[in-house]
């Protein structure tokens, strides 16, 4: 199977022929531990998610504010590694053959895993795609074009200072979708102007067919309608994951009612997004 | 690995050391990171840069700074001759400074209005906040947590200076964590900010401009030890946390085939205490990938990075320039490592043998001078880079050997 004949590809054109825009979820594997993870990554696509990204936990995310580190070090504690982040798909996988499935990270636990032996096994597992925060264009060899040969979609972030000289860089490789991240700053900063948002989308369209998601800073399922009227996708990712915060007790454990309420603040990003263009 | 026909040609334009180096940094960064590198590029062909960075050099930091003959030492010893490049008579007293005024320069040719550092011992820190005050920018420092519990003085010294410092409480709170903060608000106020990096480490352009700031060092140890000895020095000692100290000095003498080089990495407890007894990343690590770079870093099976240790703040990162990881596995230089307590024994000689408070960072290439000095011949010509002077460091090492001050 080709790349562009994805899952991602046959969900884009299915929003399209829906007149709408998607929802794309962050959560990160295995917060705040495995099982609970699980129950809520299994539950998202009936709570209105069309695309998955799942976070593989890092010790030192860079590009990611406190919401998303302090998940990851969760997971970290939890005994959450590459092997057990690919288990989850798995076991995602056994219930849900169309949803497509976005791994989120770094390069570091990858290069550790194995290029090769993990695009092999993540591809065996139904990831789909792959966005690795720390691997720009200018890196290409390491992953992106071996994840390509794989028939794995590398997912490419564009930015407010990717300027038009630049974007062909960043595009040329990309398959699958366009990341625009609407604020240069980290995950969970503020959220940019709608405006600002919809002049971006529009730059990108003129350099690329590809389909455009646009996310950091969206925390409302207003502010996901907003995005969803202009772009292809809108992404949450820190709102979830603050969720799931707050669904923990004092000692870190999961609170009886995490994965419901995790799901039903899902659920309002959805109406949001799916009411958009109504 | 074929020996190379030269040593000092890297990196390649890509910012590769052989497979170490690189620019692995977020899209963000990555426009910045590449006007960074042309600006660096366009100050290196300009005369006017290099001139007005060697007159603050020698009128501010008051360089050039002596070689001294160790002769206590040398005699106490009993083998090698033994030489002290007297990095910490720079002012701000440590290697730090020959850097930052490098880059501040930089920053105001490219037209950037605010300053950011990370620091781990607060060397970097102080000076960093020096040459702000210098410059008149506003300079944010981010420092972990456990280090300014453990380098109050060299905090105050910030502030003093006019510094804001911004404690930093994820992680293990020390160096590494610092570091990303740092990335975390280059990536937001990437328009007008400019990261001053401490060590020659991080992504390309960063490694190469790190060690040509501080070759300084070697380029002086080479003319000095021309004009007291007449001849090449036999060795040279440096102590390793990011290496920017050490890859100044060695720099100047890589395609000198005579002189033999050592790097000295911090074993805190012992390497084979554990992974996270040490900070030795090339002796004790493996390749991997973080900060920018492609290097030896302290990580488990599962590439998480570890939380390295050393009594020396300033050594406990847990990566190391990708350039010694090329030179490691070249084999042009050798890199071995001193625990906490061959690094405080090291420290208390100094001070009592040549009247020199060192740091404990250089304590740790001492250490091994007083192994390897002793088993060399009296001809031997031996340079140890004293890079930092050790008053920061008399509180804990009071701790240590149970003083209260």
């Amino acid at each position: 199977m080709s790349a562009d004949q994805g899952r991602i590809a046959k969900r884009f054109a299915a929003l399209k022929a829906e007149g709408r825009a998607g929802l794309v979820t962050f959560i990160t594997a295995g917060d705040p531990e495995p099982g609970t993870s699980q129950a809520i990554l299994n539950g998202l696509p009936e709570a209105g998610a069309d695309l998955i990204e799942l976070g593989m936990p890092f010790t030192d995310p860079m590009a990611d504010g406190p919401a998303i580190q302090a998940s990851d070090l969760r997971a970290l504690a939890a005994g959450m590694t590459v092997r057990r982040t690919l288990e989850l798909v798995r076991g995602f996988r056994a219930g849900d053959a169309e949803t497509p499935i976005i791994l989120m990270g770094y390069y570091n636990p990858v290069h550790a895993y194995g290029v090769d032996r993990f695009l092999a096994d993540a591809v065996e597992a139904g990831v789909d795609g792959l966005i690795v925060v720390d691997l720009p264009p200018e890196e290409d060899e390491e992953l992106c074009i071996p994840a390509m040969k794989a028939g794995v979609n590398f997912v490419r972030l564009a930015t407010p200072t990717t300027d038009d000289r630049r974007l062909p860089t960043v595009l040329r490789n990309t398959s699958g979708f366009v990341y625009y991240v609407s604020i240069a700053g980290i995950t969970g900063a503020a959220s940019a102007a709608s405006t600002d948002v919809a002049s971006a989308v529009g730059r990108l369209k003129r350099h690329t067919d590809l389909p455009v998601a646009v996310g950091f800073g969206i925390k409302t399922p207003e502010q996901a309608a907003e995005v969803a009227r202009v772009a292809d996708a809108a992404v949450v990712g820190s709102a979830i994951v603050n969720r799931i915060t707050e669904g923990l007790d004092a000692e870190g454990r999961a609170k009886p009612g995490l994965v419901g309420e995790v799901l039903s603040f899902v659920r309002t990003l959805a109406d949001g997004v799916r009411a958009a263009r109504a | 690995m074929n020996r190379p026909n030269t040593y000092r040609s890297g990196p390649d334009e890509r910012g590769h050391f052989g497979i170490y180096g690189g620019r692995f940094v977020a899209e963000t960064l990555m426009p910045l990171i590449l006007d960074v590198e042309a600006a660096y590029k366009a100050a290196k062909a300009d005369p006017a840069f290099e001139g007005e960075m060697r007159t603050i050099l020698k009128q501010y930091v008051g360089r050039p700074n002596p070689l001294y003959f160790a002769e206590r030492l040398t005699e106490k010893l009993g083998g090698a001759k033994v030489y002290f490049k007297r990095e910490e008579l720079n002012h701000t007293g440590a290697h730090k400074i020959n850097n930052c005024i490098g880059q501040i320069l930089l920053a105001r040719r490219m037209g950037k209005k605010r300053i950011i550092a990370e620091t781990g011992a607060g060397q970097h820190g102080v000076a960093t906040a020096t040459v702000c005050a210098l410059f008149d920018m506003p300079c944010v420092i981010y420092m972990g947590e456990t280090d300014i519990a453990r380098q109050q003085p060299n905090v105050f010294r910030m502030k003093l200076l006019g510094a804001e410092v911004r404690a930093v409480t994820s992680g293990g709170k020390t160096l590494k964590d610092a570091m990303n903060e740092g990335l975390r608000d280059w990536v937001t106020n990437v328009s007008d900010t400019f990261y001053i990096i401490g060590t020659a480490a991080g992504p390309h352009p960063y490694p190469a401009m790190v060690r040509d700031f501080q070759s300084v060092i070697g380029d002086e140890v080479r003319a000095q030890m021309q004009e007291l000895e007449g001849r090449l020095p036999d060795s040279l000692v440096a102590c390793i946390g990011g290496g920017s100290n050490a890859i100044g000095m060695f720099h100047p003498f890589l395609d000198d085939p005579s002189v033999h080089m050592i790097g000295v990495e911090a074993a805190g407890r012992g390497i084979d205490k554990g992974p996270l007894d040490h900070a030795a990343s090339i002796t004790g690590g493996r390749p991997g990938v973080l900060h920018g770079n492609r290097t030896y870093l302290l990580q488990d099976e599962d590439g998480q990075i570890l939380e390295g240790h050393s009594i020396s703040a300033g050594l406990d990162y847990p990566g190391v320039g990708p350039e010694h990881s090329w030179l490691h596995d070249s084999g042009r230089v050798e890199y071995v490592s001193a625990t906490d307590e061959e690094a405080l024994s090291a420290f208390q000689i100094c001070a009592k043998t040549e009247g020199i408070i060192p740091a404990l960072e250089s304590a740790h290439a001492l250490a091994e001078v007083i192994k390897r000095a002793p088993t060399l011949p009296k001809d031997h010509l031996m340079v140890m880079c004293l890079s930092g002077r050790g008053d920061k460091d008399i509180f804990s090492v009071a701790q240590h050997l149970g003083v209260s001050l």
